[in-house]
């Protein structure tokens, strides 16, 4: 019984390599020579390779690799191409879209914020065609196309901050700096510009989407791995063909709370929850600027902003005379 | 069944770890909290009881020379090329140089500014720029109540022992654009204030020059108000650096919620506004005119003279020398600048500028 409960998973098969369905009319052959790592096993497949690539995928790579590249020696240069300076600051450093002067020109000097449109570009042209893959190899294997939609609502909160929230107000300078903390120091800069995210009610959805994710993934995961030792990590057996697993897991939340997913719906809350982080994740960014500029301001106007009782008497604002 | 409970132990065990090696201000209790706002606005303060008693030890103030005397001849007519400070009575005047020897040039001494030979002569450069300063002490504290309150400021607020203050800064050779092709930074992502990749200058345009501090538009629809992404981070490393200088969080003048509403915001967010004015005035009417006077190893990377920022002063705690009243010793510091139009510079032969002052 012990080995079903457990953090790492347990237990491995070992047998010939699953090579998968025969190529028809690829460009490009599956990579590799296929073996088995037992550590990988502990969290996934123990089985790496062959892998296919075609042609999207090495496109997509090649173009990745010159994103990350021209990032990098961006990076690198702002050091006084140091290397030890590069690997101490790599959290700090960045390439940075180019000033509010230029406006929306396609290309400013590369000294100042060139380069991150050309990067921009070639990461975008990279994303895209991973996406393209990811549809194209969920066709090929007669699946749904439900990861290539998924992965299209985060290309839409990235397209957001980076390509289409900047044409609408007018400047590339308004787009996220690639590289770690200058991003994220963007991020704070952004709410503080707006008026405080936090009263935006797309950012109030996305934060609810995004923690329901975590919370539907916490209760769908421990569920399953509850009912493993009864086969219940066989989903699909389990839905076509209600065992003792799945009925125990569906009891246990109607017990719980009075009400359960099905071994099939609760995929669909999973999907919904996590493709409407982004997605309602990028309307609040786009409506920011563009449509509200102040969103602390907008919540008092509609009231969602709670008014506090006056704690320090007489605040006003210097800058208007008063208190001088 | 003990492997699940184990193993989650094992990795909480490991994010702890984890966390205390990659954060740091960890403060052990006993730590005092005062409430500064409405509840549940987090806007508390907190002082950690060890910190504060070595806040306390650094920030020990010397007592005056001897008692003060403000009877008896003027040194103004006592003593030749006194400028500034010819209204004092001898022994005031002595007392307050024997003073501003310990605070600033304590290893030095009086030859630190002195020309032994004849101590009226201008032509050492600390002299001329002393003087100026003695001009910027008086303006702060008969002009500038608003930030220095009752306690005003004396030259050990900034100086502490040192002919050049600790907490100083210059005009950033990295804010401007790279030479070569790559490397765009935009003045900023580089290990910066307080940790941040936020600009590494916001002083030149916000301390210096009268750069537009505020970026929160005033409406709630998009109106004429203007402010880049840029901009904001740029306040908001100024903002940093003020929090860093004095040794609080955002919290001390914001309320976090609306940072730019001053109903929402703290008694010493006024305070405050009125300090980055002050700072102002000092780095442009005091400081920059100096420029000139000052031997080019003072000078920055750019050639501008060391200017003021809030550490200067507050040296990481919310008020100077922990509110200690030293300038209430020294009431020579507190009457207005005779000429505060006086422009410095040893190239003005001595006889004519005492010409100037005495109209």
């Amino acid at each position: 019984m012990a080995e079903y409960i457990n953090i790492y998973t347990q237990t491995q098969v070992r047998g010939p390599a699953e090579m998968g369905v025969p190529l028809t009319k690829e460009l490009w052959p599956r990579l590799g020579k296929p073996g088995f790592v037992h550590l990988f096993g502990r969290f996934g497949n123990a089985q790496i390779g062959p892998i296919f690539l075609g042609t999207t995928g090495m496109v997509s790579l090649a173009c990745g690799a010159i994103a990350i590249v021209i990032m990098g020696m961006n990076m690198w240069a702002s050091v006084g191409w140091d290397p030890v300076q590069f690997v101490r600051q790599l959290p700090w450093l960045a390439l940075e879209p180019p000033p509010p002067k230029y406006g929306l020109q396609i290309l400013p000097p590369l000294r100042e914020g060139g380069w991150w449109l050309i990067a921009g570009f070639f990461l975008t042209a990279s994303i895209l065609l991973w996406w393209l893959r990811t549809y194209r190899r969920a066709v090929a294997l007669g699946m749904g196309t439900h990861v290539a939609w998924a992965f299209a609502a985060a290309i839409w909160l990235y397209l957001v901050l980076g390509f289409i929230r900047p044409i609408l107000m007018g400047s590339w300078s308004e787009a996220v700096p690639f590289g770690i903390l200058p991003h994220l120091d963007w991020t704070a800069a952004f709410s503080i510009r707006y008026g405080n995210l936090f009263y935006n009610p797309f950012h109030c959805l996305s934060i609810v989407f995004l923690y329901g994710s975590t919370l539907l993934f916490a209760m769908h995961g421990g569920t399953i791995l509850s009912v493993s030792r009864l086969g219940g990590d066989r989903e699909l057996d389990q839905i076509y063909d209600r065992g003792t697993a799945s009925e125990r897991a569906a009891l246990f939340w109607r017990w719980t709370m009075g009400f359960n997913a099905t071994m099939e719906s609760i995929h669909r809350w999973a999907w919904w929850f996590a493709v409407l982080t982004p997605l309602t994740g990028g309307i609040g960014i786009l409506l920011s600027g563009t449509v509200v500029d102040n969103w602390y301001l907008w919540g008092i106007k509609h009231g969602i902003v709670p008014p506090y009782p006056e704690y320090h008497q007489g605040m006003s604002d210097p800058s208007m005379g008063a208190g001088q | 069944m003990m492997k699940i409970p184990l193993g989650l132990l094992a990795i909480i065990a490991g994010f702890l770890t984890l966390a205390m090696f990659t954060t740091a201000g960890w403060d052990l209790p006993p730590t005092d909290d005062v409430q500064t706002g409405f509840r549940g606005t987090g806007m508390v303060q907190i002082d950690d009881r060890e910190q504060v008693r070595e806040e306390r030890a650094m920030n020990q103030v010397p007592e005056p020379p001897w008692e003060l005397d403000t009877s008896g001849e003027r040194a103004g007519d006592i003593y030749e090329n006194l400028q500034v400070l010819g209204d004092l009575s001898d022994d005031q005047f002595n007392r307050l140089m024997a003073a501003v020897t310990e605070w600033v040039s304590p290893e030095e001494g009086c030859n630190y500014c002195h020309n032994p030979e004849n101590l009226a002569d201008d032509n050492i450069y600390t002299k001329v720029v002393a003087r100026r300063m003695f001009q910027m002490t008086q303006a702060i504290n008969s002009e500038w109540e608003d930030h220095v309150a009752q306690t005003g400021v004396t030259c050990y607020t900034c100086h502490r022992g040192q002919p050049v203050p600790e907490y100083i800064w210059f005009k950033d050779a990295g804010a401007v654009p790279s030479v070569g092709m790559l490397g765009y930074a935009a003045g900023q992502n580089t290990v910066s204030i307080g940790a941040t990749s936020l600009h590494t200058d916001p002083f030149s345009a916000l301390l210096n020059d009268d750069g537009e501090i505020r970026v929160e538009a005033t409406q709630a629809l998009p109106s004429d108000h203007v402010a880049s992404i840029q901009d904001t981070e740029r306040t908001f490393s100024l903002m940093i650096h003020m929090s860093e200088g004095l040794g609080v969080n955002c919290a001390f003048c914001h309320n976090s919620r609306a940072f730019n509403e001053w109903t929402e915001s703290t008694p010493q967010r006024m305070t405050a506004w009125f300090g980055i004015q002050m700072v102002r005035e000092i780095n442009q009417e005091y400081l920059e005119p100096l420029t000139g006077v000052f031997p080019e190893e003072r000078l920055g990377p750019l050639g501008d003279v060391a200017k003021t920022n809030c550490t200067t002063c507050h040296q990481g705690v919310n008020k100077p020398l922990l509110g200690a009243p030293m300038a209430a010793d020294y009431p020579s510091l507190w009457v207005p600048p005779q000429s505060a139009a006086l422009s410095p510079g040893p190239s003005v032969p001595t006889q004519l500028r005492s010409e100037v002052v005495s109209e």
